[in-house]
């Protein structure tokens, strides 16, 4: 990547997502986004300088128990122990090493410490919700948490959330920047959530499950989940080798 | 962006609305941009990673609207940058705002008035004219002014970045 023979600036692309690949914006079984999804069609904004860099975060930021949510304070929380780990990787399939992933969730049962969440569920004082990762070379990331659990909210009747993790990720450019939820295999809640099927298509759905990952388990301390997280992918672009592709 | 006391440093301070006026109280402003010389310390720019010559400058800043929906972020105006096709970019901050009720992040962008490169910047010029407006902060006693209208009769311009 540098600039041609002719001065000009020539910069990575990343590649746009499939339209299915994420979810209306407006999707009114999701009420809170009737008021608050933009009604204009959006701009198109061509990815120059600004949008193909974004924050370095470096891991000098990051304290050893960053990503334990289990540790962070003086005893531990209640609930089920698990291990969430996968890789951050891009839509070709290349790890997106040395980035760096925030999680926030619910307590074991599923009350969020935050101000606007006021529910009849308990708060857990040993237990804050927040952790934060950076991907490794092969773009490996792992937290140690507990199973957060369902909680309701009033957009419908009897509403209830599956459980989910928030996920939030930086990648190599601000173009890249995605807020995800991670849920868990079979969950009972999905069929009347209208967050996890405002995303219309099913595979694209699927991506957002986490696997059961026995392998991953620690015997006698914590079951485990595998969450990949693909990013969009470069463009090819003239200065990129074709061998430079791993 | 920078540690409080920076010189030159300016508050850029905004309230974010819905389409009904209602203060969006539970929003999260992120925003990234180049340093005053127009550089970014990242490898991705062909001009080469440079670190900015203002001490403790980031580039990112992050901010969490209060019970008014008002957020606030502290930098030092951006330069201008050049782009592949041989134009010039004014000076701008590039915006991401997640909440409650938005599924995917918005972006926008913020731009500076008085700024003699707006007139030829071509993301300006992209714009319908009627909205452009909404992409400008104010001055304010203390930096500038930055509202964001979700919805509505003035309804910021959101991009498909």
């Amino acid at each position: 990547m540098t600039q041609d023979t002719t001065g000009k600036l020539v910069l990575p692309g990343y590649r746009r997502d499939d339209v299915d690949a994420h979810p209306p914006l407006l999707s009114p079984g999701y009420k809170s986004t009737v008021t608050r999804a933009p009604r204009q069609p959006l701009t198109y904004l061509p990815q120059r300088l600004t949008e193909i860099t974004g924050p370095v975060l470096g891991a000098g930021r990051l304290g050893e128990l960053d990503h334990d949510l289990t540790r962070q304070h003086d005893g531990e929380p209640l609930g089920q122990r698990i291990i969430v780990h996968g890789r951050v990787l891009d839509g070709d399939g290349r790890a997106v090493p040395h980035t760096l992933v925030e999680i926030w969730q619910a307590n074991a049962a599923g009350r969020y410490r935050h101000t606007l969440d006021n529910w009849p569920a308990p708060l857990d004082p040993n237990f804050t919700g927040v952790g934060r990762a950076m991907t490794d070379a092969q773009g490996r990331y792992e937290f140690v948490t507990v199973q957060p659990g369902a909680y309701p909210w009033r957009n419908h009747d009897n509403a209830w959330r599956p459980a989910h993790i928030h996920f939030s990720l930086f990648g190599r450019a601000f173009t890249q920047r995605l807020v995800a939820q991670m849920y868990f295999p079979g969950d009972p809640l999905f069929f009347q959530d209208p967050i996890f099927n405002s995303v219309r298509d099913e595979q694209a759905r699927q991506r957002m499950v986490a696997r059961y990952d026995h392998a991953t388990t620690r015997p006698e301390w914590a079951l485990a989940y595998e969450f990949d997280i693909v990013l969009r992918g470069r463009d090819a672009t003239p200065f990129e080798d074709e061998d430079d592709d791993e | 962006m920078v540690p409080e006391g920076t010189p030159g440093a300016c508050w850029i301070r905004g309230r974010i609305v819905d389409g009904t006026g209602e203060p969006v109280v539970d929003a999260l402003v992120e925003s990234w941009q180049a340093d005053p010389d127009g550089r970014f310390d990242h490898p991705d720019d062909p001009r080469g990673a440079r670190p900015s010559t203002v001490p403790g400058f980031r580039g990112f800043g992050r901010c969490e609207t209060d019970a008014q929906g008002r957020y606030a972020l502290l930098t030092v105006k951006p330069g201008a940058l050049p782009t592949p096709e041989g134009e010039t970019e004014a000076p701008h901050l590039a915006l991401s705002v997640f909440a409650r009720g938005l599924l995917h992040r918005l972006v926008t962008r913020v731009y500076f008035p008085d700024e003699a490169g707006n007139a030829t910047d071509p993301l300006l010029r992209d714009v319908d004219p009627a909205r452009r407006d909404t992409l400008l902060a104010s001055p304010a006693p203390d930096g500038y002014t930055f509202d964001i209208c979700l919805q509505g009769e003035h309804e910021t311009v959101f991009f498909a970045v």
